[in-house]
């Protein structure tokens, strides 16, 4: 371990090298976890199929690849075709359970997430599918820092869509029902606002959010059926840091838990890279329950 | 009142597909002329892929001896048949149908499942009801060292998966002991098994270990690991974490142009990594536990080559070794059989243990603890877009390529 750290002493060159490939990373976890504490915030379901539905975007693109298109095409597809998916779950499943109790929803969302994999599982196989940009590489600093540039276009395509979402929410009439339903959502049903529809476009944002990662996941890493769970857990993380619809925080959590994952891989070792994170989030959770204290506030 | 009654209509359900059921293994039992085996596969979930190479493999072992007149047990023919289950990929379902196979459908021989985990879970019945097991897809170590006297392994056992490749960094260096070794190996007992085979035949020529890093089963992203891997610089990089390790490894030590001298990998082909890399994936050598360019015979498939054929024909896709060995494994059944004479558990077991021939496969013979010490591991390299087999010697049909030039030469 102390060997590690003597190597970024030494040459902190690969310190830089850590924390571009965390903040890189970081960031498809930012996306998914927008749409984690849209829903979150909005609807009070903690949706465990986050990470499934990732993984369902990362198969839309690898159809659209499939079909002679480029790779790229895929990102904004996987985003409309999991759009729908979300409808579709939402309409069969979620609103059953959106005003329930979290545990309820808890369960019925993992049950979504188990029936996806599977379904997955089913139609494609479980093997470990990549789609290949071509855009190669780019070295800096003595080829020691090396950037994919698919993980720059994922970077700030995950910060793009971070404004253009708060942008969404602030501006648009839709948006303004968004967060009226979060405040509250019978006083919202009151002045009029569709609040099963407005909780079906939620539902439905945070799954094209979802389906963006996935392509973007697929062209950088790779993506099998089970892999929805790593993305769960980083996604529900992030927000509980960050706190329930809070974008800014929820872009500070995640390239923060991409680069603390990833220099924490480097030095402890590959083994204990998510145990620190874990504590991390507990840590977090506990400073900032202490300032909010001498609020008189509590954490909720 | 509502409550009850819905369970009322549950039990009635429950019974009716029950009763739906028996016949069906009644009848397999019925027909005096066939040897039923039993195979719990993993046909849903994750290993459900490899599942699938271990059935066919299976089936076509079945075929063949069908065809080439069955089983010749004391002058009577017999066919064989095998009933399966679905373990769904879950070691405690493996248990159920384990036992399930057993002690309601009547079977006296049992195939392996795929994987180590699901055949350590099944192991233990069998050994319980004195119930013969041959399996050609679990070669996690321990499944050896428990004493088991009712399971037999075709296949290599994990710690030799990678040991060739420490013996191909030994061979090309002048000084084994100047040789530095980076291992990233899954935290599952499989990789782990792996690593400890690594490494343990490493120190032996008194290499360096400079990393040693537990990849977690959830791995999305090792670039942790490799950017340890470009700072130390070491001579050899072992990396094994099932499919998604070998096509994170290849992905990502292209991205990150990673200058490794000598890359050795598990389940290369079952990621596919040239269908999916191409160039990015050359020079990757590959474990493997066959290869269909292999010399050896037998009088079922004839050879490798043959096999390989017929496999391609019957299923439309080339063998995985998963699929060879499973085949192999219901020719090695057949001549227990025969061997024993007469069919009941305890002589088939003491025949499948005296147990020495060549298959298609490799050779076959156990030891005391049931694991084949017959067959060495192969190893590929890839060469041009192709796998070429480079170790052992004895069947290499290229040289190696060392070393892995630098990724601004490539």
């Amino acid at each position: 371990m102390l060997d590690n750290v003597q190597i970024l002493f030494q040459a902190p060159v690969f310190s830089v090298d850590l924390i571009v490939n965390g903040m890189l990373i970081g960031a498809i976890f930012m996306l998914a976890a927008y749409g984690m504490a849209l829903v979150w915030g909005v609807m009070n379901v903690i949706n465990v199929a986050q990470g499934e539905f990732v993984m369902l975007g990362g198969y839309v693109t690898l159809l659209v690849v499939k079909m002679g298109l480029p790779p790229l095409v895929g990102i904004p597809i996987s985003a409309i075709v999991l759009f729908g998916v979300g409808w579709l779950v939402y309409r069969l499943v979620i609103f059953r359970v959106v005003e329930r109790d979290v545990f309820t929803s808890l369960l019925a969302t993992y049950g979504v997430a188990i029936l996806l994999a599977q379904l997955i599982n089913e139609t494609f196989g479980a093997d470990v599918r990549t789609v290949d940009t071509g855009m190669g590489t780019w070295f800096f600093l003595d080829n020691n820092v090396t950037v994919a540039v698919i993980k720059v276009v994922a970077f700030v395509l995950a910060i793009v869509i971070g404004i253009l979402l708060w942008l969404f929410l602030k501006k648009s009439r839709t948006g303004q029902a968004i967060r009226a339903t979060a405040q509250n959502a019978r006083a919202a049903r009151i002045l009029g606002i569709d609040t099963h529809r407005t909780f079906a476009i939620t539902y439905s944002l945070s799954a094209a959010l979802c389906g963006a990662a996935g392509s973007l996941a697929i062209m950088a890493w790779a993506v099998h059926p089970y892999i929805g769970l790593p993305y769960t857990i980083r996604s529900f993380m992030i927000v509980v840091v960050a706190g329930v619809g809070n974008l800014l925080g929820v872009i500070i959590a995640g390239l923060g838990l991409g680069v603390a994952e990833n220099v924490a891989g480097f030095i402890l070792g590959a083994e204990f890279q998510i145990a620190f994170v874990f504590l991390l989030m507990i840590g977090a959770l506990i400073l900032r329950n202490s300032l909010l204290r001498r609020q008189r506030k509590y954490l909720r | 009142m509502k409550k009850n009654q819905s369970m009322l209509f549950g039990y009635i359900l429950g019974f009716t597909a029950a009763l739906l059921l028996l016949p069906v293994s009644s009848l397999v039992m019925a027909a005096d002329d066939t040897i039923t085996l039993g195979a719990a596969v993993s046909l849903t979930g994750k290993y459900s892929t490899n599942g699938k190479h271990t059935k066919n493999g299976y089936d076509l072992g079945v075929k063949i001896i069908n065809e080439h007149g069955g089983v010749v047990v004391n002058g009577k023919h017999y066919k064989i048949a095998i009933k399966y289950y679905d373990d769904e990929s879950t070691p405690a379902r493996g248990t159920q149908l384990a036992e399930r196979l057993i002690s309601q459908d009547n079977i006296k021989y049992l195939l392996g499942p795929y994987s180590s985990g699901l055949t350590k879970a099944m192991a233990p019945i069998t050994e319980q009801y004195k119930v013969p097991m041959v399996e050609a897809n679990g070669a996690a170590v321990d499944l050896f060292n428990k004493g088991y006297k009712y399971l037999f392994a075709l296949l290599s056992t994990t710690d030799q998966y990678l040991a060739p490749a420490v013996e191909m960094a030994a061979k090309v260096h002048k000084n084994p002991k100047k040789v530095r070794v980076a291992g990233a190996f899954e935290n599952d007992p499989f990789s782990q098994d792996i690593q400890k085979g690594v490494f343990a035949l490493a120190k032996k020529y008194g290499m360096k270990i400079v990393i040693d890093d537990k990849l977690p089963p959830d791995l999305n992203d090792m670039s942790s690991t490799l950017t340890k891997v470009k700072a130390l610089k070491p001579d050899l990089l072992v990396v094994s974490g099932h499919a998604k390790g070998a096509a994170l490894a290849i992905r990502q030590i292209a991205d990150m142009k990673v200058n490794v001298p000598m890359l050795a990998l598990t389940h290369c082909d079952s990621a596919d990594i040239i269908g999916k890399f191409g160039k990015d994936a050359e020079y990757a050598l590959c474990a493997s536990q066959w290869d269909r360019s292999l010399k050896y015979k037998d009088k079922y498939f004839g050879s490798a080559e043959h096999f390989a054929k017929l496999f391609e024909k019957t299923y439309g896709y080339a063998p995985p070794y998963q699929a060879a060995e499973s085949a192999a494994a219901v020719l090695v059944y057949k001549e227990a059989f025969e061997h024993a004479g007469k069919l009941d558990p305890k002589s088939v077991r003491d025949a499948l243990a005296k147990t020495n021939m060549q298959t298609f496969y490799g050779n076959v013979k156990f030891d005391t603890d049931g694991r084949n010490i017959a067959k060495p591991m192969v190893m590929y390299q890839v060469q041009d877009g192709q796998y070429k087999v480079v170790y052992p010697p004895k069947w290499a049909n290229s040289k190696l390529r060392w070393p892995t030039p630098p990724w601004s030469k490539r």
